[in-house]
């Protein structure tokens, strides 16, 4: 089978992939491709039609659509080619891709391969929730996307697990169709979602949030009729006797989202057990030489703005490396520190400055994060508090490094 | 629904499915009713799919003929019915004496009932097959093997059809009324029908069923087995089952079989059922098969379940003793026209071609049964873009767009499969339908990026209103209707 090549391959074309291209050939790349499966570009956020996207990179609030048309446009004034209802199979280690379609079947290779697929939700089965098996349990994206893409309404009496973003944002958008969604659940003792999705998705419409409770059994044989649920303790283990059947024909489950990086596996990519992603350095390459990883592929954020932005600064990166043919190469290891969940980039070169992204394990009240190198500070900022939800990213001076010694990210 | 046929079989698991297509060997007209949507959702298609050899059955039972029977003409069956099937072999591990002594035990009684190559084997030989698999020495037996029990039974029941048997889905018996001229009146869901003979294949309602033709007495106690389904990426770790050492009552404890699809199950446990729709997972059964499962296969990690799912055995016991009965296959002439089966459970399917051609012999003596000239054995499944080459798929897609477009993405289901699967010969039109024939949503997101598409084909292929379309077994629903001034419905 023939191989195309080109200069850059972008796979998938949501807000990461997007914005990697446009970027590429803003810093001179000619030759970039974006291959996307479905029929048209701008990724899940062709689903959230609510607003409250663009603040950081944009400077003023927009829906996922309108904020994804912005990219859109941009691409197709650059005149950018975009392979749609192109689903590319596997990745190989010498960057090689097949992608199948209507139109075929094709390789094709690029000098650079971008990452960008962003994420799935983690399911029912993933978590092993007991009970029976009806119809009735969906995922808050495949109801998103039943409603606000496809028209179509799922449920009448609803119970969400899982305070995630989506979860809250659904809680919301089925109010609004007429549901009653009878309360939201989350396991943790804190919301896992952002703060102003509580207050104007739950608070406004009056669903109670229920902290460190579950669900621990599923009802019913053809539709769902019921879930109980449990109180939980510090260790997440249901308290007996709290047990409570909540009566609802629809479950919705936010309960996580996944890196979707699965083209890869059997390239040799090496994944980082903590964020599900690749291991990348300050470039966002990964250990495969020429491919590249940002976005929710890489580690799943918060906010689209920091998708974008972080796939602009590997657009740079790989854009430098196929002009001088290499990046400066990354020994020096970071590592997550106390308090910390994982951190990105996990290498660096030590004579950059990079952006470095990281979540805290529990939510901490007035912290001190530092960055420490051959036993020397490197970085010291205080926050008034930091939540798991909210993604801590800042950038890291090239004078502050030293060639040498691995760093340590910790808060307290 | 047609009024007369010569045979009606009660229950199209895989056990009436193949009765239905060794009579279709025959001029007969001939009949299935089965209550679900579907052939394969309860015993038949709720287990681990495995292709027993026949060493674990007491000598001269129907368990042990039609399970070695069966074993040994498989190859030629996957081949007639185009069904996924790998002749892996089987290794039963032991550690201590007393398990080496019952090891030898079950090689005697295997080769007795004429399981061919059985050996025990040591550490050495166990490495090279299977270097992960726990123990100090173990019996190997190269017959067993690991099969698609959906589509086994899904094939069977399609070369029914295509030979001329008819299937009434959704269709539950409910009673029987014995005619004056000796024929049976079926009293069902859908209406009446009446019948020269009737099949009893009902599984976990066989003892019911059995009663209502007028044999009672039998008892069936549902034993429930819980399974965890782990991801592709754990089946590098699973290549042939392996099974520890039987216990003294001849039961296996917890263990990890790769299915044929290259996904890792682990279980079943044994529990007792609250009744014979008691298919809920427990979190004690779950915390139990992770402890368990975990010293049997040691890369049983919370990041690789995809699912859970329960089975129930119908186990036929003797009521004054409680002791696990043998398959019962009969016709007794004081009550003429119908065929018996009770209790069939594992090894079920590997059986379930042997008891229908022994349950065809019971008519045959009764009466004269005339070939079917037209009769064809080979049934064609869906075409599997997963299992093709880059060559055959860029044919594949040339030939049909439809096999470009990827529906599934974890299992790379295509738009082509989910069609052919849409307009099954057996026509059903679930959204499980879908995913037994096609494995679309089987995957690691667990439909979470097919779902949608295939509801969609659902409502496009058969014109079928959205709030009308079912998960699974009726009643099922997924939409109640459009959103707020939307016109989907």
């Amino acid at each position: 089978m023939n191989v195309e090549r080109h200069q850059a391959v972008v796979v998938g074309g949501g807000p990461a992939g997007l914005a990697a291209a446009i970027q590429l050939r803003e810093k001179g790349i000619d030759d970039v491709v974006i291959l996307e499966r479905e029929h048209r570009t701008g990724g899940i956020l062709r689903q959230c039609i609510h607003d409250g996207f663009g603040l950081t990179r944009f400077g003023e609030t927009l829906s996922g659509p309108e904020y994804a048309q912005r990219f859109v446009d941009r691409a197709e004034e650059l005149g950018i080619p975009c392979l749609t209802d192109t689903t590319v199979l596997t990745l190989e280690a010498d960057r090689t891709l097949t992608a199948s379609g209507p139109a075929g079947l094709r390789k094709i290779q690029g000098d650079a391969v971008i990452l960008t697929m962003g994420c799935r939700e983690r399911t029912r089965g993933a978590l092993a929730i007991p009970g029976s098996r009806p119809a009735g349990i969906y995922t808050a994206g495949v109801a998103q996307e039943y409603i606000n893409l496809r028209n179509l309404m799922v449920g009448r009496e609803v119970v969400i697990l899982g305070s995630g973003d989506i979860g809250l944002i659904m809680a919301r958008r089925m109010t609004l169709e007429g549901a009653h969604v009878k309360g939201v659940y989350e396991v943790q003792p804190y919301p896992s979602g952002l703060p102003r999705n509580i207050e104007q998705c739950l608070n406004d419409y009056n669903i109670p949030l229920h902290l460190s409770h579950t669900v621990t059994d599923i009802h019913g044989r053809e539709r769902l009729e019921g879930v109980t649920i449990s109180q939980v303790d510090e260790h997440f283990r249901p308290i007996p006797g709290t047990e409570e059947r909540v009566d609802c024909d629809t479950l919705i489950l936010s309960v996580g989202l996944i890196p979707a990086g699965d083209i890869a596996n059997g390239s040799g990519l090496a994944v980082d057990g903590r964020t599900k992603g690749a291991f990348v350095d300050e470039h966002y390459q990964t250990n495969l030489p020429g491919v590249f990883s940002a976005g929710n592929v890489l580690h799943v954020h918060d906010l689209v703005d920091f998708v974008s932005l972080e796939a602009e600064a590997l657009a740079a990166a790989a854009a430098e490396y196929l002009k001088q043919g290499s990046l400066p190469p990354c020994p020096l290891e970071v590592k997550a520190g106390k308090n910390v969940g994982h951190v990105i980039p996990q290498r660096i070169s030590g004579k950059r400055g990079f952006t470095l992204s990281l979540r805290v394990r529990q939510p901490m009240k007035k912290v001190t994060l530092t960055v420490t190198q051959n036993g020397r500070e490197v970085l010291r900022r205080k926050f008034p508090k930091a939540l798991p939800a909210e993604m801590i990213q800042l950038a890291v001076a090239a004078e502050k490094l030293e060639t040498t010694g691995d760093l340590e990210v910790s808060v307290e | 629904m047609q009024q007369n046929y010569d045979v009606v079989i009660i229950g199209g698991g895989v056990v009436g499915s193949a009765i239905a297509r060794e009579l279709s060997r025959y001029r007969l007209r001939i009949a299935v009713l089965e209550k679900e949507s579907d052939v394969c959702t309860q015993t038949s298609g709720r287990n681990t799919g495995m292709l027993h050899a026949g060493f674990l059955y007491k000598t001269g039972t129907l368990k042990a003929i039609c399970a070695v029977e069966g074993n040994q003409e498989f190859d030629q069956v996957a081949a007639e019915l185009d069904i996924p099937f790998k002749r892996t072999g089987k290794l039963i591990v032991g550690f201590t004496d007393e398990d080496r002594q019952r090891l030898e035990n079950f090689k005697a009684r295997g080769e007795a009932n004429g399981v061919k190559g059985l050996e025990i084997i040591d550490r050495k030989r166990m490495d090279e097959l299977d270097p992960s698999a726990g123990g100090n020495f173990a019996m190997w037996c190269p017959a067993s093997g690991i099969l698609d029990p959906f589509l086994y039974t899904i094939a069977l029941a399609e070369n029914a059809v295509h030979n001329g048997v008819e299937y009434h889905l959704n269709c539950a018996f409910t009673g029987e009324t014995r005619q004056a001229d000796g024929t049976h009146l079926l009293h069902t869901t859908q209406g009446d029908v009446s019948t020269r003979w009737v099949v009893n294949s009902a599984g976990l309602n066989s003892a019911v069923v059995s009663e209502q033709l007028g044999i009672p007495g039998y008892v069936i106690k549902p034993v429930k087995g819980e399974y965890f389904v782990l991801d592709k990426l754990a089946g590098q770790y699973a290549k042939i089952p392996v099974y520890p050492a039987p216990n003294p009552d001849n039961t296996f404890d917890t263990h990890a079989t790769p299915t044929v699809d290259g996904n890792v199950l682990v279980g079943p446990d044994s529990q007792l059922a609250r009744d014979f729709q008691d298919y809920e997972s427990t979190q004690a059964a779950m915390d139990g098969l992770i402890e368990s499962g975990s010293r049997m296969f040691k890369h049983m990690d919370r990041s690789y379940f995809i699912r859970n799912f329960a089975g129930i055995r119908p186990k036929r016991i003797d009521p004054e003793t409680g002791v696990v009965q043998d398959f019962v296959l009969e016709c007794r002439d004081e009550v003429p026209g119908v065929v018996n089966l009770v209790g069939i459970e594992s090894p079920g399917l590997t059986s379930a071609l042997p008891l229908a051609r022994r349950a065809v012999a019971l008519i045959a003596q009764r009466e004269v049964l005339t070939p079917n000239p037209n009769f064809d054995p080979v049934r064609h499944g869906i075409r599997r873009f997963a299992d093709m080459s880059d060559e055959e798929r860029a044919q594949a897609i040339a030939e049909n767009p439809d096999y470009g477009e990827i529906y599934c993405r974890c299992e790379k289901v295509t738009r082509a499969e989910i069609l052919q699967a849409i307009h099954n010969p057996l026509g059903v039109h679930t959204v499980n339908g879908v995913k037994v024939r096609t494995r679309a949503t089987m995957g690691r997101c667990q439909g979470g990026y097919c779902e949608t598409r295939i509801t969609e084909a659902l409502h496009q292929e058969l014109g079928e209103a959205f709030a009308r379309i079912d998960l699974g077994p009726q009643g099922s629903w997924m939409f109640t209707g459009s959103v707020k001034g939307g016109d989907q419905a």
